[in-house]
């Protein structure tokens, strides 16, 4: 008969659905993985080197380059971080400034993983939408600081600029057009027979799986566990805002495979709007930063702060000494034990669906390097 | 549950190997012995009060004459935390390995071993994460030497000559 032996296969690190530089090693047998090996580190910058060199307030632009695709979110954890470490009060209206364009971002990145998950199956067209709709926030947020990608918007102790007057009035319009929009995605994607087939049951994360790989946001969410820092550890005035926490339910599938992991984060853009609606409601007047000192050093100690982003937990901890410069400062990043778990989920699935796998959990390889 | 509490159950069943509750401000953190870590950690995520299913974070951390490994850990159930540290001397830095408990430690521990040259004993996979294979020195500690070179490329720039 025939001699079989596993034939390893190289993936990346430039490969269409790897999302940035990542590159997995497979070992295969016939269409089937019998195992996954990830290397990162493409993108390594040394950020926490650097942050130990530059102050407090100059090491702000870096957070923009953790997640290009979220960078308020990236901006606002740091500056919280460093603002529990050196007992900052934020000004409300800076604390619903940073609510709404954290909803924003997160629709941004949710839109980017909707289209980027169906391309990676192979549909073309959900990109296409979801572009068009991303462009829209972008403009918002051009409006207001002035960049598209990396704003380094946030400041510590506030944000950088006000809103300008008719950013209200547009952002407003952009959630009655966007609403109707996700139903358009629905259609499109969500329930396409195809799509359907190709990430229910597959990727299965049970629930003790997420817990010991530390799994955040979304990934953790998909597995039927309801854990949202923004409910939990309310931060910046969430707890005043009415909205849910979708979770996995299995309505395709089983609970934490990729369906429902893709399924969470539309609902959560719905969510997201209804937060954004609010907090633009009771937005109140005033300043938008606080008083902090031009040589800014905070009192020695240590915090760890952690925010929800879209790729689930941004986290900082800061060792201060008492100077200009951050003794120790370590990232926490959600796709960093997103990817970890891909060799255990991977082993024993088809090549396809491990980009289907790769595809669901909505990774960032720059946050992972740093 | 307060953080007083998990330490007092912590000294009923470890005495001197939990050796300060440091009161830093915000975050205090606990100071524990590395040779007990595996045991600490075992029992913080399986005594049903307590319940740290979930590592927050693992870093590594150079204290000047010390080397130090932080755990962040959070439970999902009681939404409580906690901080435990664990000194390490800096001529022999070797820590048990807590992936046994948590899988995520599995890629931190790999990180802090390359970037501070911690050992892990009995980490199944001591392989490097994001410098390369033959990247010498741990790039992360405060006396690092910044190299001149790799692999005949120069890193210095001219700027850096100034």
């Amino acid at each position: 008969m025939f001699d079989t032996e596993e034939l390893v296969i190289n993936m990346g690190p430039q490969h269409p659905s790897t999302h940035g530089v990542l590159r997995l090693v497979l070992k295969t047998d016939g269409e089937i993985v019998s195992e996954v090996v990830p290397y990162v580190g493409y993108l390594h910058r040394a950020l926490e080197k650097i942050a130990e060199r530059v102050t407090y307030i100059q090491f702000m632009p870096f957070t923009d380059r953790l997640d290009y695709l979220a960078a308020m979110n990236c901006n606002f954890a740091y500056a919280g971080a460093v603002e529990k470490l050196a007992g900052i009060e934020v000004p409300p209206r800076a604390q619903g400034l940073r609510v709404i364009f954290s909803e924003l971002n997160r629709i941004a990145s949710h839109l980017v993983f909707f289209g980027t998950c169906g391309l990676d199956l192979g549909a073309w067209t959900p990109l296409l939408y979801a572009f068009r709709e991303r462009e829209m926030v972008l403009e918002l947020f051009e409006m207001t600081c002035g960049a598209r990608l990396t704003y380094n918007y946030g400041r510590i102790g506030g944000v950088s600029f006000d809103i300008p007057p008719e950013f209200e009035k547009e952002t407003l319009e952009f959630c009655d057009y966007f609403v109707p929009r996700i139903k358009e995605y629905n259609e499109l994607l969500t329930g396409n027979r195809v799509f359907v087939h190709r990430t229910a049951n597959v990727g299965v994360i049970s629930q003790e799986q997420a817990k010991r790989y530390s799994l955040v946001g979304p990934n953790l969410r998909g597995s039927g566990i309801k854990f949202d820092l923004r409910k939990d550890e309310p931060y910046w005035g969430y707890e005043k805002y009415d909205f849910n926490v979708p979770v996995g339910a299995g309505e395709y599938g089983v609970v934490g495979d990729a369906w429902n992991r893709y399924w969470v984060r539309i609902l959560e853009m719905t969510e997201s709007v209804k937060i954004i609606r609010q907090a633009l409601a009771q937005l109140p007047s005033g300043d938008i930063i606080a008083k902090v000192p031009k040589v800014f050093k905070p009192p020695v100690g240590e915090a760890y702060f952690r925010a929800e982003s879209p790729r689930g937990e941004t986290g900082f901890y800061i060792v201060s000494d008492g100077t200009q410069k951050p003794s120790r400062l370590r990232i926490r990043t959600g796709s960093f034990t997103g990817v970890s778990i891909i060799p255990e989920v991977g082993k024993g699935a088809m090549i396809s669906d491990l980009v289907a796998i790769v595809g669901s959990m909505d990774i960032i390889l720059p946050e992972i390097d740093r | 549950m307060e953080i007083n509490r998990i330490v007092e159950l912590l000294k009923d069943s470890f005495g001197d190997a939990i050796i300060e509750l440091a009161e830093t401000k915000p975050d205090p953190y606990l100071k524990v012995n590395k040779d007990r870590i595996t045991d600490i950690c075992s029992y913080l995520s399986q005594e049903p009060q307590l319940g740290f299913d979930t590592l927050m974070i693992l870093s590594g951390m150079d204290l000047g004459d010390k080397l130090a490994v932080v755990y962040h850990l959070y439970s999902l159930q009681h939404k409580h935390r906690i901080v435990l540290k664990a000194e390490l001397p800096k001529d022999n830095p070797a820590v048990h390995t807590v992936e046994s408990i948590w899988q995520a430690a599995n890629w931190f521990e790999r990180e802090a071993a390359e970037m501070y040259g911690i050992t892990f004993i009995d980490h199944p996979d001591p392989r490097k994460l994001l410098l390369t294979e033959d990247w010498i020195g741990c790039p992360m500690r405060k006396d690092y030497v910044y190299p001149e070179s790799w692999h005949g490329m120069p890193l210095k720039r001219p700027a850096d000559e100034k």
